[in-house]
């Protein structure tokens, strides 16, 4: 039995993957649909394959370095199996996805939410879905039964806090915010203060979005990461980089320099319903070791899953395997 | 990544093929394949690339040999030229209506950055045109979005049409065209929801508000991070919409923006502005020169030279300079040009704006701390000191002190000593030169070489030089 078919034996993880096949099915149309093509049984595996493979891999945003080792590998392991049939080298690309994305480890989706008082995190540049992802977050707590709280912390750009509170009254859950312009870390501290007088299981903070070379905005997200540590020892027990899934090779400074000031404990990756798929993720994962946990699937309070490579990939190469 | 600027990797590749005059056309496919592989970093749809790498390439072969230049330089002169023709020659100014209405629709996708484009554009406009601009919010999905709009609106003093999340688009922009006549607004930005470029129903919903409005520019705002699938969301909105213009947003970031190239491949209509930062007022006619020198990763003058000029007191630095040439320079002034500096942003983000210091900026780490133990340095100092940088330099004892007031070592002190020297003496020879002799292309040409470095290099007092 092949790797991918012991993969999705199970109905549960059968039905679980029918999600990603909705959601990622332009991504696997428009891009990976030509490998499916590319790879029509007969076909010789030479150069102009190995070429078109890693264009392939290239337009998904996996970056350059990564997508060139990739194929490398690939190419030594079509001569050490003697692999001369390309529709095997279906298996051969899929496994290797899933080894370089795991890296031998067990990788934990699970949010951290079980501590008397969790303290999430949210942060990322502008324009990637912060807010939008905090509600849906919102929604999978509660519908786990725990008492959630909104913080508002992005006290900068006009109208954020609102977009919270309008997400908070939908999702029915706990609000926390202060006047806008004031120092978010403050908002955190009485936020964590009036969430320990009640009884408030998770504390979902919001961040104003930032460019990760503006060195000032740096700081001020170092002081509320620090401010929140100070409150509660080991908190942000999550601090989720929120990655658009459009971005292209900028992702991954995004992903290390907020690594260096925050301590990331993953990624949650937005926007997949669309035709872009969020490559650089699986480079992030690969270079600095943090993980995917979530990703965005639309615009409403359950487009929301837990990321798993084995359905990312089969999402990616469903056609390929029926 | 190592080698992730188009010098460098062209460096790479001529290693192998140094000692020749001309290149031969396996040494320029060679070349091509650095130019495709750093052309991708930045994010530049592989298409693209390939039909951009094959132009350049037959241009390549055409070339004659510049004077001066070596045929590395060639080659990246030729894509840097291709690349700015590409991304729309030179700069092209907005021009208005001057008698009538004038209408603009902003689309894309979501957090590409329409709302906050749409205050920008209202505010340049009433600057630069005298118009009189009107906002109207049609973004009813979002949560807040209005509200953003109107909050954006009031900070800049420019009146929002809006009617709730109830109305469709399409009617909301048409009751805003009768207010704008009715209340003499002269141009109207119409601030569309963000969406999909593959949500049918919503890209039918501006086309409805499109025709409903029939507006003079429809702009695609597109966020400059944006990777590959650039190509497809500009085919998508284009192809729906054919719109007029586009604007890249979040050029304020450190990503080298390859989705321009892509954008302006696939749809052809011009990038007009560029977003530049959450200030109002951030938002630039787009400079396809200083875009294609990013995409490259050449270095980005321009940026560095507004960065320089956003950040600098002019008055401070006229003092300074003065206080310079006339040898009047003293740890006070040390310590302002210190803090000029620092409101910058790091160190290393600045240099690697530099054209050619990217190598510098890999190889000698620069370390911001620097400048805080030369702060604390400073800072250790009595106001005499400061004042009269000749006690610090007589009196060992006093360096001594200092070193252990900072917790540095003595010859960071006397390093820091030498540095204040080596910047007056630096200044008062530019400031004897003659500004007609200076070269535009080569500033640096004909300032008089520095006087030969008397320190002895190995350990020990006054060896070694400091170093930022």
């Amino acid at each position: 039995m092949g790797f991918i078919q012991k993969l999705f034996q199970s109905k549960k993880a059968k039905q679980r993957a029918q999600k990603y096949r909705i959601g990622m099915e332009k991504t696997r149309e428009r891009v990976f649909g030509r490998l499916d093509e590319l790879l029509a049984a007969g076909a010789p595996i030479d150069e102009p394959l190995f070429e078109e493979i890693e264009e392939i891999f290239i337009a998904a945003d996996m970056g350059v370095d990564v997508v060139l080792s990739l194929v490398e590998h690939l190419r030594n392991t079509v001569a050490l199996k003697r692999i001369r049939d390309a529709a095997s080298l279906r298996e051969e690309i899929v496994e290797a996805m899933f080894e370089r994305y795991v890296q031998g480890d067990i990788v934990d989706t699970n949010l951290d939410v079980d501590h008397p008082l969790s303290v999430l995190l949210f942060v990322g540049v502008n324009g990637v879905g912060k807010t939008t992802t905090i509600a849906k977050v919102a929604h999978l707590l509660q519908a786990q039964g725990k008492r959630v709280m909104m913080v508002a912390g992005d006290t900068f750009r006009a109208g954020a806090i609102n977009q919270l509170r309008v997400w908070s009254e939908r999702v029915g859950c706990d609000f926390f915010d202060k006047p806008q312009g004031i120092d978010p870390s403050s908002v955190m501290f009485d936020a964590i203060q009036k969430a320990k007088a009640t009884d408030v299981d998770v504390l979902l903070c919001d961040t104003a979005g930032r460019l990760q070379n503006k060195t000032n905005l740096m700081k001020e997200l170092e002081k509320i990461h620090r401010v929140i540590g100070r409150e509660i020892p080991d908190a942000p027990h999550e601090t989720l980089l929120v990655l658009d899934a459009t971005t292209g090779q900028n992702g991954m400074s995004q992903a290390k320099v907020f690594n260096e000031v925050t301590r990331l404990s993953g990624v949650v990756l937005t926007k997949l319903d669309g035709t872009a798929k969020g490559g650089i993720a699986l480079a992030i994962k690969e270079t600095l070791n943090i993980p995917i946990k979530l990703i965005g699937l639309g615009e409403k309070l359950d487009d929301l899953d837990y990321f798993d490579i084995e359905e990312y990939i089969y999402g990616m190469f469903s056609d390929l395997v029926t | 990544m190592a080698f992730d600027q188009l010098s460098d990797r062209l460096q790479m590749a001529l290693r192998r093929m140094t000692g020749k005059a001309r290149l031969t056309e396996k040494d320029i496919e060679e070349m091509m394949r650095e130019v495709r592989l750093s052309l991708l970093e930045a994010d530049v749809n592989f298409k693209v690339v390939k039909s951009f790498t094959k132009e350049v390439k037959e241009k390549a072969l055409d070339e004659k040999i510049i004077k001066g230049l070596n045929p590395g330089q060639q080659v990246i002169k030729i894509v840097h030229d291709e690349l700015k023709n590409l991304l729309g020659g030179d700069t092209a100014e907005y021009a208005v209506k001057s008698d009538a209405l004038t209408t603009v629709m902003l689309t894309g996708l979501q957090g590409s950055g329409k709302t906050t484009t749409a205050g920008k554009l209202a505010l340049y406009m009433r600057k630069k045109h005298a118009v009189k601009p009107l906002l109207v919010a049609l973004d009813v999905y979002r949560p807040a979005a209005i509200e953003q709009l109107v909050t954006l609106g009031q900070q800049l003093d420019i009146p929002v049409f809006e009617q709730g999340i109830d109305a469709k688009p399409e009617l909301i922009a048409k009751a805003a065209i009768a207010y704008a006549k009715a209340h003499g607004h002269t141009f109207v930005i119409f601030d569309t929801a963000g969406r999909l470029h593959i949500d049918e129903a919503m890209m039918d919903e501006l086309t409805r508000i499109k025709n409903t409005v029939n507006p003079d520019e429809i702009f695609l705002v597109l966020d400059a991070m944006t990777g590959q699938d650039a190509v497809s969301v500009a085919d998508h909105f284009h192809g729906s919409l054919s719109v007029t213009g586009s604007i890249i947003t979040k050029l304020d970031g450190d990503t080298r923006g390859g989705a321009a190239l892509s954008l302006r491949h696939v749809t052809g209509v011009p990038i007009k502005f560029m977003g530049l930062g959450e200030k109002l007022d951030a938002l630039e006619v787009f400079h396809p020169e200083r875009m294609a020198g990013r995409i490259l990763g050449m270095g980005d003058m321009m940026t560095l030279i507004d960065k320089v000029t956003d950040n600098v007191d002019e008055d401070d630095m006229m003092t300074l300079m003065e206080k310079m040439s006339s040898g009047k320079f003293n740890y006070n002034d040390f310590l302002k040009q210190l803090k000029m500096i620092k409101r910058m942003g790091s160190l290393g983000g600045l240099m690697k704006l530099i054209p050619g210091m990217n190598k510098v900026t890999k190889n000698a780490t620069i370390d911001d701390k620097q400048i805080v133990y030369v702060e604390a340095m400073i800072q250790s100092m009595t106001t005499h000191e400061r004042k009269d940088p000749a006690l610090v330099k007589r009196s060992s004892s006093r360096r001594r002190r200092i070193a252990q007031g900072s917790g540095r070592r003595v010859a960071e002190v006397n390093r820091l000593i030498d540095n204040l020297d080596q910047q007056v003496q630096t200044f008062k020879r530019m400031s004897t030169m003659d500004p007609s002799q200076i070269d535009p292309k080569n500033p640096m040409k004909n300032i008089p070489a520095q006087a030969p470095n008397k320190r002895k290099k190995g350990k020990g007092k006054n060896r070694g030089g400091f170093r930022f």
